[in-house]
């Protein structure tokens, strides 16, 4: 297919980055926000913030769904398994500190925590195993939110309940331009997290907030231009809403498997890993298939957990006030071997990322 | 996590399709969520396919590459 062929091409980037240069000249400081992991991995895979003038700085927003989940609902899912409860989980979220412990803790400690690739497999293992309960923990964005659907409203086994563990993205941008201190200029959108909610949901920010945002794909090239249409909108200075993935992103979305996340869960205030409360930016599962909320089900009394170990600064690294190098932890306490902070578990999360790199 | 990758579909039965992730690595993957036919190259999430890639959105992506490139040159 065409994504190969041109989508990395050299020349293409060349001299797209001369444009960015040009147009960059022209502007003082030009700071621009993405929030999704896979675009951090990009930047800092392919070395593009070295391609870039040093007066535009792309920062990672809070674009790693397991980065975000707070300390107390991985501490319900190891209370969930300590009374003998299968969790079901992506790989990501299994080193996760807790308040205490992790997922991968709980599990050298006996506990049944097993690793899937997708929600469907828990499924497949609940009518395997009857005599089990399980539970999902489902974790992740708008991207991964419909799968849950798909099998919530397909009559699950009874022994399956889910743990909803998801957010929502615009919210959190909302909450990020509204930190005036970071003064951020631009939004690059996520790529994935669009397909599924497509492009009016961003309206709001250059109506709003005249932040010219963009939503890109995930090649470098595509993040290029992400940040070369953002000086353009800048330069003109006319802040507006463009969609550089069209080949992915419907301006409608996916409007499918939004139906499908409608019928199945409603909207509420989320706490997020290091942010706190964030207005109507989780989903709970209507009352119409409470029998398989795990909250409900299981009644676990979670404390407010520990979100921020001591001397960690995953808060402030997730809205990109700081890079990982300056955490005083980075590389040194903290390392892909032995976490401290969510940021450095998962490979979407930006001290990951930059330890990796 | 939001990571999603591009595969051909193989074929199709009800909600389930083998897909063809790129030198014969098939896998099962669920279609519920998009209008997916044989041949259509879909993206996969988890186990799920989330959206049809468009060949044609995906050729107009870089004329309009070329355009600005060449524009004001």
């Amino acid at each position: 297919m065409v994504e190969n062929l041109r989508f990395r091409d050299a020349t293409l980037a060349k001299r797209v980055v001369e444009k960015i240069h040009n147009l960059a000249s022209k502007e003082g400081t030009v700071k621009i926000c993405h929030v999704c992991g896979t675009h951090e991995w990009t930047i800092t895979h392919f070395g593009l913030r070295s391609l870039l003038p040093t007066n535009v700085e792309v920062i990672a927003g809070p674009g790693c769904p397991v980065c975000i989940v707070p300390a107390s609902e991985i501490d319900e899912a190891i209370q969930l398994a300590s009374k003998g409860m299968v969790i079901t989980c992506f790989g990501d979220v299994l080193r996760v500190p807790g308040s205490k412990m992790s997922l991968l803790d709980a599990k050298a400690e006996g506990a049944d925590v097993r690793v899937i690739y997708g929600v469907s497999d828990a499924v497949k293992m609940a009518e395997k195993e009857p005599n089990k309960e399980f539970v999902f923990f489902a974790i992740g964005f708008e991207t991964t939110a419909p799968s849950t659907a798909v099998e919530v409203i397909k009559q699950p086994p009874e022994n399956l309940s889910f743990l909803v563990s998801h957010r929502l993205i615009p919210p959190a941008m909302k909450l990020l331009v509204d930190m005036t201190d970071l003064s951020l200029n631009g939004f690059i959108a996520p790529g994935h997290v669009s397909t599924i909610i497509g492009v009016k949901p961003y309206e709001i920010f250059p109506k709003r907030y005249h932040m010219p945002t963009v939503v890109a794909g995930f090649e470098p090239l595509d993040v290029l231009f992400g940040v070369y249409m953002i000086l353009k909108q800048l330069s003109e200075g006319k802040p507006c809403l463009e969609n550089e993935y069209m080949r992915a992103v419907r301006w409608e979305g996916n409007v499918k498997a939004q139906e499908l996340m409608r019928k199945v869960f409603e909207v509420v205030n989320g706490n997020w890993r290091g942010l706190g409360t964030i207005p109507s930016s989780t989903f709970k599962l209507r009352r119409k298939y409470e029998n398989h909320d795990a909250h409900l089900k299981y009644g676990v009394k979670v404390e407010d957990g520990v979100d921020i170990q001591p001397g960690c600064k995953c808060h402030l690294v997730i809205i990109g006030k700081i890079k990982p190098t300056e955490c005083p932890l980075f590389m040194k306490t903290c390392t892909p071997q032995k976490p401290v902070g969510a940021c450095m578990v998962s490979i979407e999360g930006t001290c990951r990322i930059w330890a990796k790199a | 996590m939001c990571l999603a990758i591009p595969a051909k579909v193989v074929n199709i039965k009800g909600d389930g399709a083998q897909v063809d992730f790129g030198e014969g690595v098939l896998r099962e993957v669920n279609v519920t969520l998009v209008d997916a036919k044989v041949g259509d190259y879909v993206l996969i999430h988890a186990g799920y396919a989330i959206q049809v890639l468009g060949e044609e959105e995906a050729l107009e992506t870089l004329r309009l590459w070329n355009e600005i490139l060449e524009a004001a040159r």
